[in-house]
């Protein structure tokens, strides 16, 4: 089969999976889906479970997915199960894992950390699921991540913080397909103290993702000759924000936000507002607008600013972008392929499609067989050194770190012209690196 | 003491909580291991239920702010891990004491309010409480919360180590502070002061009347609360490695009152049957669709229609009269 007529398959099944909210609500969807997919894709002509018999099991590699259906990460959650769903279906397309087919079981957390354990409890020890997998919001991760090495499951995060890094978690907890927040931030300082200013007064959230923002960013910037001339913290149950700009300094040159929450649109609004046409250089974190259409009207005064972007929302016309643009089911612009208005959280869920494809890569390198194997498979993960930019790696190159269990990459830079992100710079990965701050290989299995 | 005095004590609803007791002993070697973990983790949270049943079941006071001592006693237990160096003990008991001094001090102020204003002056409370964890985040790490690490968790005495990470042991561990807290709570409810709790609850002027002083033992049934808000919270840290800032948010006030309602507000054994019964309702319903909490909520307002007592409200009603 040619690539072209592979893609074609490929884009079928995004659209079947366009239509999926019902049926992923079976936990046997995934099989299905990755079967109805193999067979679509090329398998025509062998009975489906045929593509499997290679395998010493047919049994299916069961992958729990602990996902922010409900919560304040809902937004986040229902695309990373998205993308989630379409790189399974990918994967059992290419004929699984070691011969077996790859299932995913969902199970909400309610974006809750005591419910993060129970869903881990549950994966462990009801679903008997081989990993477990997919969570964003930190505080879900951290109150997760404990049950993770008790049980001696595998917990791989999508969540960019810096816990796993930072030596804070276990053995068993790895972040390998997305970069954190420290290594995003220190990346920045460069190009911002270059191009927009050297005295910077940072906006952020009075928690501890707002502080670790705070911190890592003042530092990069001292590096870089400039300083944080103002930290505005924004209490996170604050709903209007015109009393917090006039604690900006007149001689601010950037102005530094990365706001999160529901309060974010009515935050950049009232920025915008505040500053008219006489406004400093703004730069934000596009975890402010993640899931929010550029368009959406307050916006406007956001025109011209700039934001970090993990991975560009508006196509670049990189083939492995498209790849897996037309898998997930995004359009050109970030939305959902079935409605423009559902944008996604494109910087952060190409995390989950990478980690899948990691964890896949991971099995097969220790030939893994069952749980008896999870120990196996933390260390062939802890002995990968790169992941090359691919269609399994779409948003670039990365370093992984086995010590420290944290990939880095490349970031970007984007700014908002009418309405749409275009990417005006690329850091090195070299430029998010810093010292290591744990080695998890001196830990037991 | 003498036996005769005990007798009252010793009755068919005494021996009844023993059988409980007993009965959650057994789970722990019928239960599959998703069960006996989860059952695990219900009896630490039917603690903190117990202690609001004292409050609001039998006193007639609703808080919405009982996640404030809930929190006291996770973070009393956790930062002084984390901070001091403190082995299991001495942390798990100043959780406790930080629960009772913030029981006393937010208790001594909100019950000089009453009715709603006792509400909204208890989730007050609570929400600065949530806010604080939040501000002083460089040792409480806000709403991400820390771990507590596995050597924290360890008894040791002399040669003997018991691992309260493991599995039965902490299954055991949260059997024991249920099985204390339970008798304690019992016995509490059938002593005089608890006899001047419910008389509070269903007529405050005729207990003034009769001589006691409401204030006081409103304060007394508020502190109980809390100190057993406070194990709770200082138990779950220990045994479930993880203290956070959600638990000090208004959601973790509301659910002690549902678990409450549902089980049996002034019933001993309420709480337990409510907390389990919530739980199992809410592990079903996520698995079959993400509007659980709807689902969960026509379920509750079902039972408030059909046994607005809750479900050995109801049962002592009719079947189990005198059941304390």
């Amino acid at each position: 089969m040619s690539r072209d007529s592979k893609r074609d398959n490929h884009r079928d099944t995004s659209l079947d999976l366009n239509r999926q909210p019902v049926d992923v609500k079976r936990r046997k969807l995934l099989t299905g889906l990755g079967l109805t997919a193999g067979a679509v894709a090329g398998s025509q002509l062998l009975p489906v479970t045929g593509r499997y018999v290679q395998a010493a099991s047919s049994e299916p590699i069961r992958i729990g997915f602990q996902a922010h259906r409900t919560g304040i990460g809902a937004s986040y959650g229902r695309w990373y199960e998205r993308t989630t769903i379409a790189a399974a279906a990918r994967i059992n397309d290419m004929g699984g894992i070691n011969g077996r087919p790859v299932e995913i079981i969902v199970e909400d957390d309610g974006t809750d950390p005591k419910r993060g354990a129970e869903v881990i409890e549950k994966f462990a020890t009801k679903h008997k699921t081989d990993v477990a997998y997919g969570t964003l919001f930190s505080h879900v991760v951290i109150g997760s991540a404990p049950r993770a090495g008790e049980l001696k499951m595998p917990y791989f995060v999508v969540s960019e913080g810096h816990h796993v890094a930072s030596g804070m978690l276990n053995r068993y907890v790895l972040q390998p397909g997305i970069t954190d927040v420290k290594s995003q931030v220190i990346a920045m300082a460069p190009w911002i103290g270059d191009n927009l200013g050297k005295k910077v007064t940072m906006i952020y959230p009075d928690f501890a993702f707002g502080h670790d923002h705070r911190d890592n960013f003042s530092e990069a910037i001292k590096a870089q000759g400039g300083e944080v001339i103002e930290k505005i913290a924004i209490p996170p149950t604050e709903t209007s924000f015109f009393k917090y700009f006039p604690k900006i300094p007149r001689e601010t040159e950037v102005v530094y936000h990365v706001m999160v929450g529901p309060a974010v649109l009515t935050f950049v609004k009232e920025m915008g507002e505040f500053f008219g046409a006489n406004r400093p250089e703004i730069f934000g974190f596009i975890d402010s607008l993640e899931a929010v259409d550029m368009n959406s009207p307050g916006l406007e005064a956001l025109d011209g600013t700039y934001f970090w972007e993990a991975m560009p929302r508006y196509a670049t016309g990189d083939e492995h972008d498209a790849f897996y643009r037309a898998h997930v089911g995004v359009n050109e612009t970030g939305a959902s392929t079935t409605d423009a208005k559902d944008v996604s959280t494109y910087s952060h869920m190409f995390g989950c499609w990478e980690t899948l494809n990691i964890i896949k890569r991971g099995m097969e390198a220790c030939n893994y067989q069952g749980p008896d194997d999870r120990a196996s498979l933390i260390e062939a993960v802890e002995s990968f050194e790169t992941f090359e930019k691919s269609d399994n790696h779409p948003q670039g190159d990365k370093v992984f770190n086995g010590k420290t269990h944290q990939a880095f990459g490349a970031q970007h830079i984007s700014q908002l012209n009418e309405g749409k992100l275009e990417v005006v710079h690329t850091t090195s990965i070299e430029d998010g690196m810093y010292e290591d701050e744990v080695d998890y290989t001196t830990q037991s299995l | 003491m003498t036996l005769s005095a005990l007798m009252p004590v010793l009755d068919r609803y005494f021996w009844l909580h023993i059988a409980v007791i007993a009965a959650l002993l057994s789970l722990l070697f019928v239960l599959p291991e998703y069960h006996s973990g989860i059952m695990a983790r219900v009896m630490v949270l039917v603690v903190y239920a117990l202690g609001y049943n004292l409050l609001f079941g039998y006193t007639g006071l609703l808080s919405l702010g009982h996640a404030l001592y809930f929190s006291a006693g996770m973070y009393g237990a956790g930062l002084a891990i984390r901070w001091l160096d403190w082995s299991l003990f001495p942390a798990f008991f100043s959780g406790i004491v930080a629960a009772t001094l913030v029981a006393l001090v937010i208790g001594s102020l909100a019950l000089r309010t009453i009715g709603v204003a006792f509400m909204i002056v208890t989730m007050m409370f609570a929400q600065t409480g949530y806010l604080l964890i939040l501000y002083f985040n460089e040792y409480t790490r806000g709403d991400e919360g820390f771990v507590i690490g596995q050597a924290a968790r360890l008894i040791e005495w002399g040669s003997i180590t018991v691992d309260l990470s493991a599995p039965d042991n902490r299954y055991l561990a949260a059997w024991l502070v249920l099985s204390l807290c339970l008798l304690v709570k019992l016995i509490l409810v059938r002593s005089p002061t608890g006899r001047v709790w419910i008389g509070l609850r269903e007529n405050e002027e005729r207990a003034r009347l009769l001589g006691f002083n409401p204030y006081r033992y409103k304060l007394s049934a508020f502190v109980i609360s809390g100190i057993y808000a406070g194990i709770a919270g200082a138990l779950y840290a220990i045994l479930f490695g993880y203290a956070g800032a959600t638990f000090a948010s208004i959601q973790y006030s509301i659910l002690p009152l549902l678990w409450v309602l549902l089980g049996g507000a002034g019933v001993v054994l309420g709480p337990v049957f409510g907390t389990v019964v919530m739980f199992y309702l809410v592990d079903y319903l996520s698995e079959q669709t993400s509007a659980y909490m709807l689902f969960v909520g026509v379920v509750l307002v079902v039972l408030v229609l059909v046994a607005p007592r809750g479900i050995l409200g109801s049962l002592r009603r009719r079947l189990l009269h005198g059941l304390p």
